[in-house]
């Protein structure tokens, strides 16, 4: 997979560093008071936004990959993260600062306002993610089970986009761009182009070669895996270049 | 500056003022964006002189309004004024304007008038807002009841801290009802109309079901997407306090008996 110098050797603390600039600008904004007259609203939005514009490039890095052969699945994790910071950002800021930890209105308002409802939803959905986004989870758990319980961040992110698009007096169009792009990074997964034929076939021919089939092979086919991956493995059981 | 006679109005909240700053950088006028700060980024465009207001329907002497009329007028007072959003926010205000009473008083109604309209200027050229595809329909309308109409607590405003009205406030002339969602307070008028039938409302026309044509403010009536019992108090900053809404925004006792035997629940 072609994968440029730059971006494997730009170091994943990066991504956390750039994500956190929106919030340093806030946190600025907040201490010398110029977000304007209704600061918490400022806050509120701006968070909801970032961490809506995270989610969404989170879910362009596999479609990045399929489609354009751009490798940055080494920041994936990063960018999740930095998303589930402003979630979580946001969520404090209206349970704290906006709703001011009156409980029984927060309640009242996940319980009778649906976009409260479907944002509310959409946190939940994330914070396993969130505490999942690490090694040893992905050890814990198996790679098949990670995989699985991550695809949940399709459902949380349409959501997120649908919880901007229910709370505007009007038809706006940022709101409808979000959830427009939600959908189509959900959706671009359904049209991932097949991987290549040839490495099956080509697999299998190697699989006949008696020196091939010598090398590892009990072991693998006991394994019963795929004949792509088989085929991985033996290229590097014979050290070959892949 | 306007010619006011700084006198203390008994219509006037005790409640302190928010800075020129808030009231002018905080605003819902979508015809220039639907972003709080759009309209002091975008309404600079707006041309507000010449202005004039035609006043038409069911009168005998349908006629037009010049601003400056109003501007010199020796009725225009100063009225410190709450605001409660229907966003579930509050500002208090100090507008400078005339009773919409005086104003319509000198139009020789027909019997049957039973309300009035009134419309913003449409010009898509300066106001930015009226280009989106999305969003309204143009121009803004809106109505009042005539008793509505011709209550004392309802002016309209042609300035703001002694100053001619910026045009992120509804230049040159707008309408202030004290006791109703801010929506109801139109701007930058350009016609009025008194009418036989309850007038169409633009947020109305938006959503049926979460904006009605009384729009009283109401904290025992949420709109559907969120609760009205409080209200975020604009200027208190970022630790700033919330406070209970009150019915008719406070103005229970000028206004209540104008919907006597109304169930305000129905007609929100």
């Amino acid at each position: 997979m072609a994968q440029s110098k730059l971006w494997t050797k730009t170091p994943t603390w990066i991504v956390y560093l750039i994500g956190f600039l929106p919030a340093a600008y806030l946190i600025y904004g907040v201490v010398t008071n110029t977000l304007g007259p209704d600061p918490i609203k400022v806050l509120e939005n701006n968070l909801g936004e970032r961490a809506l514009q995270f989610l969404l490039i989170g879910l362009a890095i596999s479609p990045l990959m399929r489609f354009a052969k751009i490798n940055l699945v080494k920041y994936r994790r990063a960018i999740g993260l930095t998303a589930f910071f402003y979630v979580s950002m946001h969520l404090l800021v209206y349970t704290v600062l906006d709703r001011q930890l009156d409980l029984s209105a927060i309640i009242d308002d996940i319980w009778k306002r649906p976009y409260i409802t479907i944002g509310m939803t959409a946190f939940l959905l994330l914070t396993p993610l969130a505490l999942t986004s690490n090694n040893y989870s992905i050890r814990k758990l198996g790679a098949a089970a990670w995989n699985k319980l991550h695809k949940v961040v399709y459902v949380a992110v349409v959501l997120g986009a649908l919880h901007y698009m229910l709370l505007t007096k009007t038809w706006q169009v940022e709101p409808i761009v979000y959830f427009v792009l939600a959908i189509l990074l959900v959706g671009s997964r359904k049209f991932y182009p097949k991987r290549k034929k040839p490495i099956k076939a080509e697999a299998k021919q190697l699989y006949k070669q008696p020196e091939i089939q010598n090398a590892a092979a009990p072991n693998l086919k006991q394994r019963r895996i795929s004949l792509g991956r088989y085929f991985i493995l033996r290229q590097a059981a014979l050290k070959r270049p892949c | 500056a306007l010619n006011v006679s700084v006198k203390n109005s008994p219509y006037s909240t005790k409640d302190p003022a928010n800075p020129f700053e808030d009231i002018t950088t905080h605003n819902n006028f979508y015809e220039f964006g639907t972003g709080k700060g759009d309209p002091a980024a975008n309404a600079g465009t707006l041309t507000t002189d010449p202005w004039s207001i035609k006043v038409g329907g069911l009168v005998n002497n349908p006629g037009t309004i010049d601003i400056n009329d109003i501007l010199n007028s020796p009725e225009l007072e100063e009225r410190i004024y709450r605001l409660r959003c229907v966003e579930a926010w509050s500002m208090v205000i100090p507008w400078v304007g005339i009773p919409l009473a005086s104003v319509l008083s000198k139009y020789d109604q027909q019997g049957d008038a039973k309300y009035v309209s009134f419309e913003t200027l449409v010009r898509p050229e300066e106001m930015i807002g009226q280009k989106s595809a999305f969003g309204l329909d143009w121009p803004y309308v809106e109505g009042l009841r005539l008793d509505e109409a011709m209550h004392p607590l309802t002016i309209l405003a042609v300035g703001v801290y002694g100053k001619q009205m910026p045009n992120q406030n509804g230049a040159p002339i707008r309408l202030v009802v004290p006791w109703k969602y801010g929506f109801k307070s139109i701007k930058s008028i350009v016609g009025i109309k008194f009418t036989a039938e309850q007038p169409a409302t633009t947020w109305n026309l938006q959503g049926p079901s979460e904006y009605g044509f009384y729009s009283n403010v109401n904290p025992g009536v949420d709109h559907p997407r969120w609760s009205q019992k409080t209200e975020k108090i604009i200027g208190s900053g970022i630790f700033g306090s919330r406070r209970q809404t009150e019915q008719f925004n406070g103005y229970k006792e000028q206004v209540a008996s104008l919907y006597e035997g109304m169930d305000l629940v129905k007609n929100f």
